[in-house]
């Protein structure tokens, strides 16, 4: 059992007051928060050893190169990386998808066929149609239930020799779904198709292991796993990221550059052009150390806990109607009130120092799918407690009396 | 009256109120008396972008003046345009284009004038703004 009050000490944020009420946090699934063993690590970064790597020949730019490789094996050993050089560091799930989606301009053609499932964020589809725009491949969508589930029968249909490249997360960021994704891998492979799955939801919950998944691309982003923003990874199978062309030249991702040609470097240099985040990927293997030194099977069985209780708690406030109500979910609860906008609820909850997501969660076609113009997003982390979930029933139910 | 004198009379009848709950509610309140947009203009064309929540406005010169007509979808922001409305309607497009909205700071609403919030407060001032200049060039043609 997890010792929540020990845990939210290591986080400083949490004690402090919003609009004069103590900030109740449930905005984890857009960002989580950063535990002070983090912070140290950033502190430390730019007090000690802040220096250029990779190219250096002095004792600065060796130690700072030693610790962002030494953050590279860590993120390697956690998701069960046969290689470190298959860990590309980037700037976020985003910058991880457009990546692969950029590599692909080459290697697909007119009428090649994409799958992508119904509820995935803007960030998994945009850079996919924008594939499809270059290319001529045509995107399919893979439909899910009213409970937030994926068809799994209609994806299996839709498979065929056409289909080149499926893409799924792991978790929907709007409704929590735990995706069958082991399913989808396997599938997709009996027909040659690459799988890319959006592991950013996933990674603060579940400990994927890439090779016991087989999935091709992962991509995933640290300040959701109590990390820094602007930092994440491209997992990528070794053979498809050596298949890819760079995706942005520079500096840091070459070989030899002279006027007439340049060659690139080796993996993973061949992606990591310029110079990176190197304060950003040094924090994100100490979150990972935090994460595990509890536990992320611990982590996960007390939010399962805590969402069990929120959706029972929640489910007493008359007219409240939860969206994603999948058998496997994780700690997010997207819901409305009858009769009223999830802004007007967000507005309020603000004013009672309560942080959730309000709006469509950079998930459009899931509100066109439900015809709402989106939710409340309440999404619950390790560090939350039951005494949070009753301040916010009690907040939404005062919200509701003053905009009813 | 001028729009500087309806805007000291909403600061004074805002200044009754001793915390948020009451200005919000009051401010709730006044979006149930907004002159409401006529259902064959809530067009997406009329859509105040940069809004979380929908907001039409509606702009209509009669004589030399303008009046304005609106709507959402959300309560709160109804009442914010309520008070932008307020402010702003029946009065002659040059006098709006000139008009501050400092005022909507006096009356603790502070925090939806920031640029960046999901409200689009800034977007509904710089549509009505946008309606009074454009009415403005019709007038002095």
């Amino acid at each position: 059992m997890l010792d929540v009050t020990k845990i939210r000490a290591d986080f400083p944020i949490l004690s402090r007051e919003v609009n004069g009420k103590p900030l109740v946090y449930l905005d984890n699934a857009a960002t989580s928060q950063t535990p002070q063993q983090v912070i140290d690590v950033i502190v430390d970064y730019y007090s000690n050893y802040n220096a250029n790597i990779h190219r250096g020949v002095h004792a600065l730019s060796q130690e700072a190169t030693d610790k962002y490789e030494q953050a590279r094996q860590k993120i390697q050993k956690h998701f069960n990386i046969a290689q470190a050089h298959e860990v590309i560091f980037t700037s976020g799930t985003t910058h991880g998808i457009n990546l692969v989606a950029n590599g692909f301009t080459s290697l697909l053609k007119k009428g090649d066929e994409l799958l992508v499932s119904a509820m995935e964020h803007h960030s998994n589809i945009v850079p996919w149609q924008m594939l499809c725009e270059r290319t001529g491949a045509i995107l399919r969508v893979i439909p899910m239930s009213r409970e937030g589930e994926l068809l799994m029968d209609a994806y299996h249909e839709l498979l065929s020799d056409k289909t080149k490249l499926v893409f799924c997360n792991h978790i929907s960021n709007a409704l929590g779904t735990i995706n069958p994704i082991e399913e989808i891998i396997d599938a997709a492979h009996q027909f040659g198709a690459v799988v890319l799955v959006d592991g950013a939801q996933a990674a603060p919950h579940i400990k994927a292991d890439m090779q016991a998944l087989d999935v091709d691309f992962y991509t995933v982003s640290a300040h959701k796993l109590c990390g820094p923003t602007g930092v994440g990874i491209l997992y990528g199978k070794s053979d498809w990221l050596t298949k890819l062309p760079p995706y942005q030249g520079g500096g840091e991702m070459i070989a030899e550059v002279t006027f007439e040609k340049t060659t690139y470097a080796d993996l993973p240099h061949k992606f990591e052009a310029g110079t990176p985040n190197i304060c950003g990927g040094i924090a994100f293997g100490a979150a990972l150390d935090y994460l595990n030194a509890i536990g992320l099977e611990e982590i996960a069985a007390y939010e399962s806990e805590l969402l069990k209780y929120a959706t029972e708690q929640l489910l007493q406030i008359d007219g409240l109607k939860i969206y994603g109500t999948a058998a496997r979910k994780t700690s997010v609860i997207s819901f409305n009130i009858e009769g009223i906008h999830p802004y007007d609820i967000g507005t309020i909850l603000d004013k009672l120092g309560i942080a959730v997501r309000t709006g469509h969660h950079c998930a459009q076609p899931i509100m066109d799918f439900y015809k709402i113009p989106g939710t409340v997003r309440a999404s619950f982390s390790f560090y939350n407690t039951k005494e949070e979930v009753d301040t916010l029933v009690e907040a939404i139910r005062r919200a509701k009396a003053m905009l009813s | 009256m001028g729009i500087q004198e309806i805007q000291e009379g909403i600061v004074d009848e805002f200044s009754m109120f001793d915390d948020w709950m009451q200005r919000y509610e009051y401010m709730i309140e006044l979006g149930k008396s907004l002159p409401l947009i006529d259902e064959r203009y809530k067009t997406d064309d009329n859509i105040i972008k940069g809004c979380q929540s929908k907001v039409w406005v509606h702009a209509e010169l009669k004589d030399d003046k303008l009046v304005f007509t609106a709507d959402s979808d959300a309560i709160i922001t109804k009442g914010i345009i309520a008070i932008l409305i307020r402010a702003f309607s029946n009065q002659k497009p040059q006098d709006i284009i000139d008009a501050d909205t400092q005022f909507i700071d006096e009356i603790g609403l502070k925090e939806h004038l920031s640029p960046t919030r999901a409200n689009g407060l800034v977007s509904m001032i710089k549509q009505l703004k946008l309606y009074a200049v454009a009415y403005q060039t019709q007038l002095s043609q």
